[in-house]
């Protein structure tokens, strides 16, 4: 999408966001209750947190080319980290949301460092190491700090009054929204940066980038840790609409269910990133709601079972789509170059 | 002493599964360079055809019962095995990133059929009655089973070892893994080489997956995860296309994992293992091998 | 010569990598039976020109060999068809010892020169068992000739710097080698040592900034400094 028409569009769309919780319309099939329900709208909520999740990976994966299978890792620091300030450490929301900060940027700069060393195949499989150690180490419970199997549930009186609840949902859904929001003009801004054309060669050729007396290492570092930052922040967001952290977001399952989301959306579009994380969120959600109606239960069993599994469907629809349409949906609407105007020289 | 001992042979008999994972994913990266996701897939899969194999012969003999489970189990493995590279693998030859993404999307649309069809439930395996019971070594009591997966995963060794240094095919295995458009270049074929490696993997892998379900006594939908992940550890550390290496990673990782889960405490095995993992990619992407294969 | 006495027609052939084009529009013929040469300075695109020849690397154009089109199939059946290549890094499988290297190399269907190998090269006699890693420079290159001189039914053999980094006695020994495997076959060979292209090749293809520059008789070529230097980049003399 060309500037204007995308500042146009983009505008069109936050707005439409904006009002949603006041918008009383009951769309049949595709929402269970009405706009403005709670449910609807933690579920839109989450669709957000979701969107700029892999908006964050497409940053690293579509942008600079970075295969890191150990993006969730990022994700989930976000949200227990925070969790554990708040509940184990009794931290004020803003005290927890700073440490949370901090980590954020530390972290993946930290495991970067480490793990830019190596390209290709083998950076992949040791970002997936590290990864898979967290989450290890989340299952463990180690000092009683994570839950274990179980999780960490936000228990009363540590969130703000105004976050917490059914009727205030609509604050959880705009915090997502919001962030979901910042996350695209940060990713817009910094693709379209002198840095983020730097990520885009290195993408392309990282040969050249060096012969042009740039340093790869130090960029994609630097795309590294904003995409890990981006991510804990949209971690923060899940932690307040679901309540609590589980351990089901550290697992290596969850980062590739990731790449499976922004190939889907379109590697290296931002909004086909988006696209997909909300896409496959929605699905993830609605498919198990869809399964339980009577229509569903009345198929033979061997269309009932695959129907009833969201990973299913999107497991496939994702072999379909690099098999038939590398491009992800976003390439059917966006026949547009894939690359950003003003290729680096 | 008789703790060592036990952890000893348990660990070992952890390792000979991992080996017989491991392997056919060294060599499919070795010869393909594929990071194969969905060889988890290829082990639950076969494991449960295996498993109900067997409980559909129930009433005949155990002994049957459990080699019909493990003859079925490997033979669908490498036949799912194969399809997956003719179907998904091949049309993607030009696109090696598209070749790993539908890998792991294979590897969760079966994981999710797996789960939604049998439930994530772990289930009991009925075994024979030397299977399941133990046998004194030097004052430990070791389960029958780890013999028999270590005997197994020897034999396996053994057969591989000799099919790649005396078969035309595992002369080609061997040299495409070092050169493959050299092998190109000689006149070779080295597509159907590798729909042969594929399918090698699965027959490894679906034969993992009953012993799996043997060693633990049940068989659940998650193993093949984990099994992916260890056998990814023991790929990179015994260095990619070799089988040697392979089986010596395996060894080491099965044995420090025994050994560190019980003597530090549960979970610091694993993770320890997959720090090893990065340990080793940091300072040696090539692997404790090297690219030669054995 | 016409088209009908070439064994080997090369027409247009183009190979882009990445952005920059490295053959564009490289035609030429190369003659049945004895040596022709392919020279030019470095970097000018001899290796590609083997290579687009092989299908190793994306091309347009197109290359006949006897009147059968090779350019759309694929490296292997193309190398069926009686072509083989020594590469300029030798690329032997260092893990495989000399006899499997060679062995690798038999192309069923086809007489296997062993006699000729072990006559030319009695190292590798000697050194089967030998990983092939294990082994020097110079008898490197001698598994890599010997692999494409084994097979009866090549019919041209597409050879790339064979004495590059050798000591001189073995480049004798390879240059009588590539001599009387062109008493068998055909050879198009790439080779920056003058001294050796003068004494083995009869007609020369001179490529310079990926396009064919001169084509015709190697005396001509070598013989007038003139021509020599501005092809060549140096004087005979000067090698």
């Amino acid at each position: 999408m060309r500037g204007r028409s995308a500042l146009v569009a983009g505008v069109l769309i936050a707005f439409v966001a904006l009002v949603l919780p006041f918008v009383h319309v009951t769309l049949p099939v595709i929402f269970e209750g009405p706009l403005n329900s709670a449910g609807t709208l933690n579920l839109l909520g989450l669709c957000f947190v979701f969107g700029a999740l892999a908006l964050s990976y497409d940053l690293v994966f579509g942008f600079t080319g970075l295969l890191s299978f150990g993006h969730a890792l990022y994700f989930a620091t976000g949200a227990y980290v925070t969790a554990i300030a708040l509940v184990h450490w009794h931290w004020s929301l803003p005290q927890a949301l700073v440490l949370t900060a901090l980590v954020a940027l530390v972290l993946p700069l930290a495991l970067g460092a480490v793990c830019l060393r190596i390209q290709g195949i083998p950076f992949a499989m040791v970002t997936l190491a590290f990864a898979e150690a967290a989450s290890i180490l989340v299952l463990q419970n180690p000092f009683g700090l994570t839950g274990g199997e179980e999780g960490l549930a936000l228990g009363s009186g540590t969130l703000p009054a105004a976050l917490v609840g059914v009727s205030n949902t609509a604050n959880l859904y705009w915090i997502a929204a919001g962030w979901l929001a910042l996350t695209c003009a940060v990713g817009w801004w910094a693709v379209h940066s002198p840095p983020g054309r730097v990520w885009q060669a290195i993408r392309e050729n990282e040969r050249r980038v060096i012969a042009l007396g740039l340093n790869p290492y130090a960029y994609k570092l630097a795309s590294f840790v904003l995409s890990g930052f981006l991510a804990a922040g949209a971690g923060v967001a899940y932690l307040f609409l679901q309540g609590g952290a589980n351990p089901q977001i550290t697992t290596s399952s969850f980062t590739l269910v990731l790449l499976v989301m922004v190939v889907l959306g379109g590697v290296g579009t931002l909004w086909g990133a988006v696209l997909g994380g909300i896409v496959y969120e929605y699905l993830d959600f609605r498919l198990v709601e869809v399964s339980n109606a009577s229509l569903v239960q009345s198929l033979p069993p061997i269309l009932r079972v695959p129907l009833s599994e969201p990973l299913f469907i999107l497991g496939v629809l994702f072999i379909v789509l690099v098999l038939f349409l590398p491009e992800g949906l976003g390439g059917i609407f966006d026949r547009l170059p894939r690359r950003l105007p003003g290729r680096p020289s | 002493m008789s703790t060592l001992v036990l952890l000893l042979i348990t660990g070992l008999g952890l390792g000979a599964l991992y080996f017989l994972v491991a392997a056919g994913l060294s060599l499919i990266w070795g010869l393909m360079r594929v990071l194969n996701f969905a060889h988890g897939a290829f082990f639950t899969v076969a494991g449960y055809a295996g498993f109900f194999t067997s409980a559909a012969l129930s009433g005949t003999s155990p002994w049957l019962q459990w080699l019909a489970g493990l003859v079925v189990a490997t033979l669908t493995g490498g036949l799912f095995a194969a399809l997956t590279e003719i179907g998904l693998i091949q049309p993607l030859y030009r696109r090696p990133v598209g070749q790993v993404l539908v890998t792991v999307g294979l590897a969760l649309a079966t994981l999710a059929l797996v789960e939604g069809t049998f439930g994530s439930d772990p289930r009991q395996v009925a075994l024979p009655a030397w299977l399941m019971a133990t046998s004194n070594v030097l004052g430990a009591a070791i389960p029958n089973t780890r013999f028999a997966v270590l005997l197994i995963a020897l034999l396996v060794l053994a057969g591989l070892l000799f099919f790649l240094r005396r078969t035309r095919y595992g002369l080609i295995i061997r040299a495409g893994v070092e050169n493959r458009a050299m092998v190109s270049a000689l006149g070779i074929d080295v597509q159907r080489a590798f729909t042969l490696v594929f399918t090698i993997g699965g027959l490894a892998a679906g034969l993992a997956g009953f012993l799996g379900a043997t060693y633990y006594g049940t068989i659940d939908p998650s193993r093949g995860t984990s099994m992916l992940i260890s056998a990814f550890i023991v790929v990179v550390i015994g260095g990619l296309g070799s089988i040697t290496g392979s089986a010596i990673a395996a060894v080491i990782v099965g044995l420090l994992q025994q050994f560190l889960n019980f003597y530090a405490a549960a979970g610091v095995g694993d993770f320890a293992v997959v720090l090893l993992l990065a340990a080793v990619l940091l300072l040696r992407p090539g692997g404790l091998m090297g690219g030669s294969s054995s | 010569m016409s088209v009908d006495a070439a064994l080997l027609n090369v027409d247009k052939l183009n190979v882009t990598i990445g952005e920059s084009q490295i053959l564009g529009g490289v035609s030429f013929r190369v003659r049945a039976g004895g040596i022709t040469g392919l020279l030019g300075r470095n970097g000018v695109g001899k290796t590609t020109t083997l290579r687009g020849i092989l299908g190793l690397v994306p091309r347009t154009g197109s290359v006949t060999l006897a009147g059968d089109e090779l350019t759309s199939l694929p490296v292997h059946s193309i190398v069926r068809r009686g072509v083989g290549y020594v590469p300029e890094d030798r690329d032997v499988f260092g893990g495989l010892t000399v006899e499997e290297n060679l062995r690798l190399a038999e192309r069923a269907g086809s007489e296997h020169r062993y006699a000729l190998v072990y006559e030319l090269f009695p190292e590798l006699l000697e050194r089967a068992k030998q990983p092939a890693g294990t082994l020097s420079g110079g008898q490197q290159q001698m598994v890599a000739l010997a692999r494409a001189l084994l097979n009866a039914d090549n019919r041209i053999l597409l050879i790339d710097e064979p004495t590059k980094g050798l000591a001189p006695l073995v480049v004798k020994r390879v240059a009588d080698a590539l001599k009387r495997a062109a008493e068998v076959t055909t050879i198009l060979l790439v080779e920056q040592n003058l001294a050796v292209a003068r004494h083995l090749v009869r007609d020369v293809v001179v490529l310079d900034q990926g396009r064919v520059v001169y084509a015709g008789d190697v005396a001509a070529l070598i013989d007038d400094p003139a021509l020599a230097r501005r092809f060549l980049g140096l004087s005979a003399a000067e090698h």
